[in-house]
Order: C-alpha cells, then structure tokens, then sequence
C-alpha cells in the first residue's frame, strides 16, 4: 500500500476512523430482519391480499363488443391499424421512434415479423373447414390485384361507420365490397367462438408461450384500451405507476410516469424514445454520482447527515 | 393455516381505485399512503434515538 | 512438496488475494465502528431479508406453476405474499437509498460499492417489469402491450419480446433472480471489505490542507 500527500477532498475521501467500536453481532440482526420482515409480509398478504383481473380474450372481446372487434379486424385487413403500420420490429409499413439521427429500433430492423392483413384475418380464416361461402370469398380475394383489394375496402371501410351488429352477424351496407364483407362477417364468429384466440396462438405449434399475435390484435382495438382507462391505467393517467382497483402499484415509477405527462414527451410521434433516453441519462447520473464534482457535494451541503451522526458529533465535541 | 387461506382478505382492494388529481399530478391513494409512509419513515429513521449509548460509550474509553 | 510451485497456484493465489481483502473477522465481524449509532442503518439489512422473502415466496409460486395462483385460494396467498414482499422490497431499498446518498457513502474508496448498489436497483426494476408481465391476466396484458413501445424505442424489443410470456417468465425468474443476486453478493462484500463510511469531519474541526491517504 502506497502514500502520498495531497489535498483532502471532503466529498471524495473518509476520514480514517481512529474511534472505538462497539459490539455488533451481524447473524442475530439479519435475523431479526428476516423474521421482521416475513411478519410484515405475512400481515400485510393476509389484510390486503393481491389483485387478479382475468385476462382478456379475443372470444370475450368479440363478444362485448362485436363491432370494435369487427372494426379492428377491418383496419388489419387494410393495413391501419397500429401494429399494420408500426414500423420495427414488427413490420416496415411505420417510421420507427428516433431520438434526432438515433433510429435505433429502424437500425436493428423487423426482427418479430407481423402481416396484419395475413396473421390476423387471411391465414386464421383458412383453417375453418366446410365454410363453402368463406372459400369462395377466400378464392376471390387471393385472385384479385392489388387495385381491385384496394377499392374493395376502401367501399367497406367508408360504409363501416354505420356498421351493425344484428342476429349475430356483422352487417354493413356495401355492394362494392366484394368478399370484404363475409371474410369480416366470419373472423368476428370465430372470434366469437374462441377458435381465434386459438388459433393466433397454435400458428406458432402445438406448445407456445408467444401471446405477441393475440397481444397486439387485442391491443388495436379500443377494449382494451377502454378497461385499462376505467382502471386508471393508461400513460396520461400516470398509469404505470397504478395497479388495478386499489392495490399500490409500481410507486419507484413515479419519474419514468411523469415524462410522459408532459410535452415534448406527449406530444412526440418519438416519446416513448425520448422518455427512455432521458431515463438512461438519469439513470448513468447516479450511477456516476462519486465522479460528478457539485453533484457529489449535495449531501456535504444538505447537512442530514449530522442527524444520522448526531451522537459522535456530540461526544467529539464532547472529548478533550 | 387453511383459516388464513380462506380468508382471501380482511380488507379487500378489488373495488374501484379512488384518485388524487392536483394540478397535472394525477395519483392514487395507494402509492400516495405508500409515498408518505417513505418519506415519514426515512423522518422517523433519521430522528429516532438509536439503543444502546452506554454500550458504545464504554467502548470509547 | 515443491512450496514454489505450489504459491503459483491459481488456487493459492486466489486464496490468499481472498483472505488478505476479506479474512473472516471482516466477513463475519463481531464488532462495529461506534458512529453506527443510527436507524437509518437498518435499511441495507432490511432490504436484503426483503430480497429473501421475494426469492422464498417465489420458489413456492414455482412449485406449482405460472397458472397455480389464479385457481388456487393456496396459490393466491403466495401470489399476496410475493407482490406486498416486492413493495416492502423497493420500499426498504428507496430509503437505504436516500440514506447513503445523505451520507456520501461512497467516499473513502468505496465508489464501486455504490455503484453496485445503482446497478443492484436498476436490475431490480427489470426484474419487477417481468414479474408484472408475467402474471398471465389482465394487468400483464395492459402492462405489456404499453411497456413494448418504449422498449420497442430502443431497439431492444426485436429481441426482448415483452408479449412472449415463456421468455419473461424465464428472464423473471431465472436470469434476473442471478443478476440480482451475485449484484447483491458484491454489493454486501464490498461493504464487508471495505467498512461502513465514516462520518464527515466536524465542521468545528480544523479544516485540513494536507492528508495521507491511503490508495
């Protein structure tokens, strides 16, 4: 160990401690802690238990409300809906968030790919079987060019806004719509049925754990959006930081929830970026405390310490 | 033990969260109590006598 | 026997660099410097046991399954325990926190022993974030189609997929858990070895020009 003399800085070196000690047995106080603390838990489990809200189906969606449900199997299928043009990771239709030149999530590219229009209506309208009519619609769709698609929904989608659920069925008044309306008109049954959820998960296999498909489908719609906004959830209610009905939430949020409060962040197409690159920045400052000078001053010049060392202060100045 | 199982919960917080709104501040009476009780403990932490003067004292000499 | 070789060992040297920083009455001391005179005191301790009781109630939500807790009035105790041990884990943390900053703690030499401690928190948060998405009911359906964009932002989410249940859960409760832990080890260590902080001088006390210090 080698010495050399210079100057002390207060809020970067510690005095060598030349005072006495006293007792201290390490084992029994983490001890204590343990048992102290699997009390409180075991108290605070058996007052206030924990939050289960089920989760959302694609079958209980549809069912509640068929023509969100029908609305937002239309804009997959023409290519509007939020995942359809989101851009990285999922698909190019979008510009990704971008922090100035930083394109991160475009530089890293589609790496999760997702084709609204053939994951979430075409491919799960295949598998239903003796469906002679959805065939046909099926044959004529894949038949068509790009044009005539294109009119087709651009007829349902004008006429949608008067759209009806009647008997069952999803109606819409359009004759130009070509197989439009059946394809839509079924998805909204096999939603119906359950078989949907089903099947955006077995596109993946027999065993899967990936719900991104059912996720994002779910997540186009306003239901979702709807629930979490009576639960107090969405991100310009501070909801990150809630749990549902009265439980605390995530509290250590409280910083990450603000920016999202207030402009440029609420306002950006590129929030979400700019949030977290803030939150990085925040997050490396106090990493780096000891190492910024001003910064590593503050607890020298708020003097709180004195209280947390008020007896040895008081026998120092005590001693001769 | 199956007793407390049963129980579920003695004060349940399913119902509807109840909610602070102060100027653009928009917070729950949850994380507000859980907040407070930081802070109020951090106080308390700080101020409260520490056992076991004699003990250090004789340690000094 | 050949002493020589023997002091060139890996094994040797890794045991004596381990007793010299860390001999046993520093591992497990018996004694403390008197300035430790404070409540504020408890909370690294009290965030540690916090840590136990998480990984404890974890182990036993393991036991059964991801879908255990949502049919079982047993498996929903545990899922209580888990969740109010996480708040009291974070809450505990937050002042141990605010504590050692009021202290400058890291002074002396002790730099990485905050830093670890940043790093520790950090880690935490992410490894709460899983646990939130990997509850498999509503809450983890809102949390995560949210939670995407913002990791999305970064470029993260073409690999970090929060949608993908069996990833989060993996990550919650294998990858993270480790993270947290070894962090946590570190963190302890470093106090160990290094000591708790001592007091700021007195302002009362002569103000010093010139010191040894020891590097």
């Amino acid at each position: 160990m080698s010495t050399r003399t210079r100057g002390f800085r207060p809020d970067v070196d510690a005095p060598e401690w030349k005072g006495g000690h006293s007792p201290y047995d390490i084992i029994k106080e983490g001890t204590i802690a343990l048992l102290v603390i699997a009390l409180l838990t075991l108290l605070l489990a058996v007052i206030f238990g924990s939050p289960d809200e089920s989760a959302i189906t694609i079958k209980k969606w549809s069912n509640a409300d068929p023509i969100d449900f029908a609305t937002t199997a239309l804009s997959e299928l023409n290519g509007t809906s939020t995942t359809a043009t989101y851009g990285a990771p999922y698909n190019h239709n979008g510009p990704s968030q971008h922090i100035g030149p930083l394109q991160l999530a475009k530089w890293v590219g589609v790496r999760i790919p997702i084709n609204t229009a053939q994951d979430f209506v075409l491919n799960p309208l295949g598998v239903l079987p003796n469906q002679p009519v959805l065939d046909t619609a099926l044959k004529t769709w894949k038949r068509a060019n790009a044009t005539t698609k294109s009119a087709w929904l651009n007829a349902y989608t004008n006429a949608s806004t008067k759209m009806t659920f009647v008997n069952g069925n999803v109606l819409v008044k359009t004759s130009t719509s070509g197989p439009v309306p059946v394809m839509i008109n079924d998805l909204t049954m096999m939603a119906r049925s359950g078989a949907l959820d089903q099947d955006l998960l077995n596109g993946n296999g027999f065993y899967t754990t990936d719900y991104t498909e059912p996720l994002l489908f779910l997540s186009d719609g306003q239901y979702l959006g709807n629930l979490a906004t009576e639960q107090h959830l969405s991100g310009d209610q501070w909801g990150m930081m809630n749990e549902t009905g009265n439980y605390p939430g995530q509290s250590w949020l409280w910083l990450y929830t603000f920016w999202y409060q207030i402009p440029p962040f609420n306002t950006s197409a590129s929030g979400d970026a700019l949030v977290w690159g803030v939150m990085m920045l925040l997050s490396a400052v106090l990493l780096f405390v000891p190492l910024i000078p001003g910064l590593r001053s503050i607890p020298r010049r708020l003097k709180i310490y004195r209280l947390i060392w008020r007896e040895h202060y008081r026998d120092s100045a005590g001693s001769p | 033990m199956a007793f407390l199982f049963s129980i579920a919960a003695l004060v349940p917080l399913n119902s509807k969260g109840h909610y602070i709104h102060w100027h653009f501040i928009d917070i729950s009476v949850a994380n507000l109590i859980v907040i407070v009780l930081i802070v109020v403990t951090f106080i308390a932490a700080l101020l409260a006598p520490f056992p076991g003067r004699r003990r250090r004292k004789e340690s000094h000499e | 026997m050949n002493n020589a070789e023997i002091d060139r060992q890996w094994t040797t040297r890794l045991r004596r660099r381990v007793e010299g920083k860390l001999p046993p009455e520093k591992l497990l001391p018996d004694t403390q410097p008197s300035y430790v005179a404070s409540w504020i005191y408890v909370f690294g301790v009290a965030t540690l046991a916090s840590l136990g009781v998480v990984i404890a109630t974890g182990c036993i939500l393991a036991l059964r399954g991801p879908q255990w807790w949502h049919g079982s009035p047993y498996g929903h105790f545990v899922n209580s325990l888990h969740l109010w041990s996480v708040e009291i884990f974070f809450f505990t943390m937050v002042i141990h926190l605010w504590g050692k900053f009021a202290m400058a703690a890291w002074r002396g030499g002790r730099t990485l022993t905050w830093m670890t401690g940043v790093i520790t928190f950090l880690t935490s948060i992410a490894a709460a974030f899983t646990g939130y998405a990997s509850q498999s009911n509503f809450d983890s359906q809102w949390i995560t189609t949210q939670a995407k964009d913002g990791i999305n932002a970064t470029g993260a989410g073409a690999y970090f997929n929060v949608l993908n249940l069996g990833q989060m859960l993996m990550w919650h409760i294998v990858l993270l858990p480790i993270a947290a832990v070894l962090l946590t080890a570190l963190h302890v260590l470093m106090v160990r070895i290094k000591g708790v902080v001592p007091p700021f001088e007195d302002s009362a006390s002569p103000a010093r020009e010139s010191l040894p210090v020891s590097e």
